[in-house]
């Protein structure tokens, strides 16, 4: 017996593609983006030119990663002020974005979980190791402590990420198996793996996820008819709740470092309860007291 | 915890707490193992293999894995598409720029587009003149079968070199098989080799015998309390120890030594010479005369 595909709701209800929106433009994006990266080595039109690590567009732009910076700077280098100004328009804007937009957004390994993720749900495959969330971020103080300690980008000479998006451009060599790895090790022995429990790059864009502007909220929270659609989508369920079910009082406003907008949630949802606003107005609406949580949450807070 | 309500509450933080140290536990060594293992590989990956060769301006290869963020904008603005960037499997760390002399050689562009693309200074932008580029340094290592060890005049190395006369010279010198013709050894200078690597790809050997390698594989180095006599005199404009003695030779009157050929008698014989005595063999010395004493 197949499990019930999520978002059939939603597909029922407001047809295929408004149920597929968020994730169509996150797949022209992300595709795009490498498109733009590829169009110089293989077209010969170079409107950018290098890779996530670090680009430079028409001349002008430049583009750091923050995260690879912040480990230069701990092996005790100091870079020339192009790849400071590259760092920081990057981190401005992932701070208006949401940090974690990088993830869902742009990363290419992303289509590689996601791919995986997908073929789990529709193979029913359930379970496995269980690692815990928190390890991307002792993942990320090693990398950084190895910086320091090495005096070179240890984490660079197996980081997932910048191998494949390098590869891509550059020539993949052997970088393929690595991705394979990672494809199934989401698909067989941990959900969300990669990207929801190892990635230090993650972990890092999650850190400025906890401040960045925009949000995915669950404005229409009291027209919730549990169905759980979004949870079983979403990479970091764990984000949901306090937003969708008002755990402790909390605001419609998602405010998890850790959500990634990437709006999978405002697809599947036949009851339209999502939508992206910003981080602020996230106040608990009085008037329609959604559920019983919430309700007990305002008495909390009264 | 409030006091009241104690038994119950407290057992929970302890085990709570007790969860939440165990899983720390597991966390970190966990995450420590994963920390050895690629800290070890990075250990290994500072070992550039002798052939690799960095962009002009690289910094020391220690360094340069510390600020090179493998954005490959040098390997971009390289006009002769000489740079790549190492993948995985290949035994240079990954993602970092170089390249193979006996494949591409650097063409020394005058503007260095590849240290001013760089992003970062892991190519130092203090290098302006490429001359001044110190890459490797090319070492005439198979001396057994360079041509020119062996009499021929292939020179292919000295006439490609970009800083012909000052990084390779021909240096002649008499060869023993003929006897009568010359060899003419290509020697190179590393005050002026840069490591493009011209010479290597151009030796015309199935494998090159003039290779560039990494200069402090290439260099050797004297002691640093050694000072060479002459340069120090040179330096200082006069002997530093006592004066040179003029050199007296004290050779048997009439005689004169003559470099190869040994004693012989002077040409011009003493302005009076002695009668020699009867029987006696002119300019021979008495001692040798022999009987007649």
């Amino acid at each position: 017996m197949k499990a019930p595909r999520i978002g059939a709701e939603a597909v029922a209800a407001k047809g295929w593609l408004r149920a597929h929106k968020w994730l169509l433009a996150r797949r022209l994006s992300q595709l795009g983006i490498l498109a733009l990266f590829l169009l110089g080595p293989l077209a010969g039109v170079w409107i950018v030119k290098g890779n996530l690590s670090y680009s430079y567009t028409l001349d002008v732009l430049p583009l750091t990663d923050p995260y690879l910076l912040l480990q230069s700077l701990l092996t005790r280098h100091l870079p020339e002020a192009k790849a400071f100004v590259g760092a920081a328009i990057v981190l401005a804007f992932y701070l208006l974005a949401g940090g974690r937009v990088f993830c869902s957004w742009v990363c290419p390994v992303n289509m590689v979980t996601d791919a995986a993720a997908w073929l789990r749900q529709r193979l029913g495959i359930k379970g496995g190791a269980h690692v815990s969330r928190r390890t991307r971020y002792w993942i990320l103080a090693l990398t950084l402590l190895l910086a320091a300690t090495t005096g070179t980008l240890a984490w660079e000479l197996v980081n997932p990420v910048s191998m494949l998006h390098r590869g891509i451009i550059f020539g993949l060599g052997s970088a393929w198996a690595v991705l394979l790895a990672i494809f199934l090790l989401e698909l067989f022995v941990m959900q969300d793996g990669w990207c929801g429990r190892l990635c230090p790059m993650g972990a890092f864009y999650g850190l400025l996820g906890k401040v960045s502007l925009l949000r995915a909220a669950a404005p229409r929270r009291a027209a919730c008819n549990d169905c759980m659609d979004c949870f079983a989508v979403c990479p970091e369920p764990q984000v949901i709740r306090p937003a969708l079910k008002a755990v402790g009082g909390a605001g419609p406003v998602i405010l998890a470092g850790n959500c990634t907008n990437c709006g999978r949630c405002i697809d599947v949802c036949s009851k339209e309860v999502f939508a992206f606003g910003t981080r602020f107005g996230n106040k608990a609406e009085k008037t329609t007291p959604p559920a019983r949580s919430a309700a007990s949450a305002a008495c909390e807070q009264g | 915890m409030h006091s009241t309500d104690m038994h119950k509450p407290e057992k929970s933080v302890a085990a709570a707490r007790r969860q939440f140290l165990l899983d720390s536990a597991r966390l970190a060594c966990g995450v420590g193992l994963l920390g050895v293992g690629i800290g070890l590989y990075a250990k290994q990956a500072k070992a550039l293999p002798p052939l690799a060769i960095r962009p002009p301006g690289a910094l020391k290869e220690g360094d340069f894995l510390g600020a090179c963020i493998r954005c490959g904008l040098c390997v971009r603005d390289c006009p002769y598409d000489i740079l790549g960037l190492a993948k995985p499997e290949e035994p240079v760390a990954t993602g970092t720029p170089y390249f193979v002399a006996r494949q591409l050689p650097c063409e020394m562009c005058e503007d260095i587009p590849c240290v001013k693309a760089c992003p970062t200074g892991a190519l130092d932008h203090g290098l302006t003149d490429i001359n001044k580029a110190r890459m490797g340094l090319a070492v005439l290592v198979d001396q057994e079968n360079c041509l020119n060890f062996l009499g021929l005049r292939c020179d292919i190395c000295y006439r490609v070199c970009p800083v012909i006369d000052k990084a390779i010279t021909l240096e002649q010198q008499l060869n023993a098989r003929t006897g009568k013709h010359a060899l003419f050894i290509p020697v190179v200078h590393s005050d002026a080799c840069t490591g493009c690597g011209k010479c290597e790809k151009a030796c015309p050997l199935e494998v090159a015998a003039i290779k560039v390698y990494p200069r402090e594989l290439a260099k050797g180095e004297p002691g640093k309390h050694y000072r060479l006599g002459w340069v120090e005199k040179e330096k200082a404009g006069g002997s530093l120890v006592a004066p040179d003695v003029q050199h007296q030779y004290n050779l048997p009157e009439g005689m004169r030594y003559e470099s190869g050929k040994g004693l012989m008698p002077s040409e011009a014989p003493p302005a009076a010479p002695p009668p020699a005595a009867p029987g006696a063999q002119p300019g021979l010395p008495k001692a040798l005369q022999g009987g007649k004493l």
